[in-house]
């Protein structure tokens, strides 16, 4: 894939909630019922120049969860295009009851952003952790979930979001996150994996930041003479059912990447499909069911083998080199 | 006849058909929707601008019904001013009915669908949000229990309502007194309720919410401060317009036996006569 950016060209490091608001500031300009809608998150979530630019746009409730996402509903049933965004520990914890019953029940256009997802927080603790988020928002009937990789598909991600109707709970990290691709120059399609790399002896399936993980370990892996697949897989909802088999059929074995619990996640998504369409041996790297430890996402990622070496490790063994 | 006697005995008769379909199906919150029965008649037949026939119409009024359980008198009223085939209602909660026990906007003229407390007052503070950025004239009418006010999510979408100055909301809590467990003032005193909202940046007033002139009096009078979303307190009795059933807790989700229902449908066809 030629817009897949390689280990040397990785270079810019902008964050995820930049691209996505200098996305909405954009497309709020050219459509007034854009809205979006802050729990005194504007500047976590990057807004304070939308809130400047666009005030009769944006929608402060204050730290109020439940009202956050009640009032989006509201709006988004009189024709509304809210986007929420809050931390995602709040979001999909605290608003889950109106995020399951006012936007997924209802069937309310409204496009819930958790910013500062994962462990983006680091030394903050568990109460600023968002390592159940997928396993919960999945399991929401009428909701889908997805991941971008970088800046350029956070931004088509966006794009693609607006002419959306459907829910959709979309998480983020908090810090600049180098970039998976060159260009903005590559297609996007809710619920198509993107295969970054293509490889037939086993297949690296991530989403979000650990895209860029999947990227560095399948470069480490072709050192070693082994060809791997990367997927990224930015909607973990409704799920490209057909990559996941079509890589389990053609590489055998399948690694999974994901900045959140190895219980309920993109891992666990994954492994419902393969285990049971084309049982092929699947290893879900994840964070341990424990309250993570404190650190930055570097150290964190590395104390629990989120790193090149380890992956690099684990997928020698998988192929038996 | 008066639009006051024509209201009066349209509210009868839509306890008598909920009674019906509670009876029938062996399934209902009736009490609550005997207590809410008038203020859904007076806010369906009287005041709120809807179209049966353009369910979706822009410049509609909206209601949200926050105590989601009291659904037989919404689902009656719904297929009586022509929203869906009253025929329908005799599927009320059997298999694959979408007239479940809780409003679902599966349902023509149902906005969203409620069901767990503290979600109604935060969804039409939404709507009336969208309407004043609009310049709509819609109103935002929403329906809560007083059990319910002990939901946290209630004040947050209060203190949202009077920041946004939403006086095209208008909140009417069914003050019956009662739920499940007991009165509500043992369960978790609301006293001084009014005090509340009033601290809360709402106008507040207070009517027998059983009374259909008083009902009709403050709807057709609001929003009684220009900038200042207003709260009803409708004062209501559970269990409304039949003599054994009113103010007794266990008629929260009592189903009449064969006795009760007919001794229930005999009172309210006298108080129909009475009427004519």
């Amino acid at each position: 894939m030629s817009n897949v950016a390689l280990k040397s060209e990785k270079g810019n490091k902008i964050a995820n909630r930049q691209a996505i608001s200098e996305a909405l500031l954009e497309l709020a300009n050219k459509n007034r019922d854009i809205l979006v809608l802050t729990s005194d998150s504007r500047g976590s979530a990057s807004l304070v120049e939308f809130g400047k630019e666009l005030p009769d746009q944006i929608v402060e409730v204050g730290i109020a969860e439940q009202n956050l996402v009640g009032i989006a509903s509201g709006l988004a049933a009189s024709g509304k295009k809210p986007f929420v965004a809050s931390p995602a520990c709040f979001l999909s914890m605290r608003s889950i009851e109106q995020i399951k019953v006012d936007v997924a029940y209802s069937n309310t256009n409204v496009k819930l952003i958790g910013i500062s997802g994962g462990v983006s927080y680091g030394a903050l603790g568990m109460s600023h952790h968002s390592l159940q988020d997928l396993a919960v928002t999945r399991a929401i009937p009428g909701l889908d979930v997805m991941m971008p990789a970088d800046r350029h598909e956070a931004k088509k991600m966006i794009e693609a979001l607006v002419e959306y109707d459907r829910p959709v709970y979309l998480r983020i990290g908090r810090n600049p996150v180098e970039d998976s691709y060159i260009s903005e120059d590559y297609e996007f399609q809710i619920g198509k994996a993107v295969t970054m790399m293509a490889g037939t002896d086993i297949t690296i399936i991530a989403a979000g930041e650990t895209v860029r993980l999947a990227l560095d370990s399948a470069e480490a892996l072709k050192l070693e003479g082994i060809n791997c697949r990367v997927l990224n897989m930015h909607t973990i909802k409704p799920l490209d059912k057909e990559a996941i088999l079509k890589a389990a059929g053609e590489t055998g074995r399948i690694i999974t990447i994901e900045e959140h619990s190895i219980y309920g996640g993109l891992g666990s998504a994954v492994a419902e499909v393969v285990s049971q369409n084309h049982p092929v041996p699947v290893r879900i790297l994840g964070l341990p069911d424990e309250p993570a430890i404190a650190g930055k996402t570097a150290e964190v990622f590395e104390h629990y083998g989120l790193s090149v070496q380890n992956i690099r490790e684990i997928a020698m063994q998988m192929v038996g080199k | 006849m008066s639009t006051i006697e024509f209201l009066i005995r349209k509210a009868t008769e839509i306890r008598m058909e909920l009674l019906k379909m509670i009876y029938e199906s062996g399934t209902g919150h009736t009490g609550g929707s005997l207590s809410n029965t008038d203020i859904l008649t007076v806010l369906y037949y009287h005041i709120m601008k809807v179209d049966p026939n353009n369910p979706k119409w822009e410049d509609r009024d909206r209601y949200v019904q926050s105590k989601g359980h009291a659904v037989e008198s919404y689902w009656v009223i719904l297929a009586d001013k022509g929203f869906f085939p009253k025929e329908e209602l005799k599927t009320f909660s059997q298999f694959n009915t979408r007239l479940i026990g809780h409003p679902n906007n599966k349902v023509p003229g149902v906005e969203m669908n409620t069901g767990a407390l503290g979600h109604g007052l935060p969804i039409s503070v939404g709507m009336a949000l969208a309407a004043k950025k609009d310049g709509k004239q819609y109103r935002v009418y929403t329906l809560m229990g007083d059990g319910e006010q002990a939901e946290g999510s209630v004040w947050e979408g209060a203190m949202a309502a009077a920041h946004y100055k939403l006086d095209n909301l208008i909140a009417i809590i069914d003050r019956n007194g009662l739920q499940i467990t007991g009165s509500t003032e043992d369960v978790m005193s609301l006293e001084p309720f009014g005090e509340k909202w009033r601290a809360f940046g709402w106008e507040v007033v207070e009517v027998d919410g059983n009374d259909i002139e008083q009902l009709v009096n403050v709807l057709e009078g609001t929003p009684k401060v220009v900038g200042k979303p207003t709260l009803i307190v409708a004062n209501t009795v559970k269990g409304k317009g039949i003599s054994f059933a009113e103010n007794v807790a266990k008629w929260h989700h009592h189903v009449p036996s064969k006795e009760e229902y007919e001794l229930a449908i005999e009172e309210l066809s006298k108080q129909l006569e009475v009427r004519q």
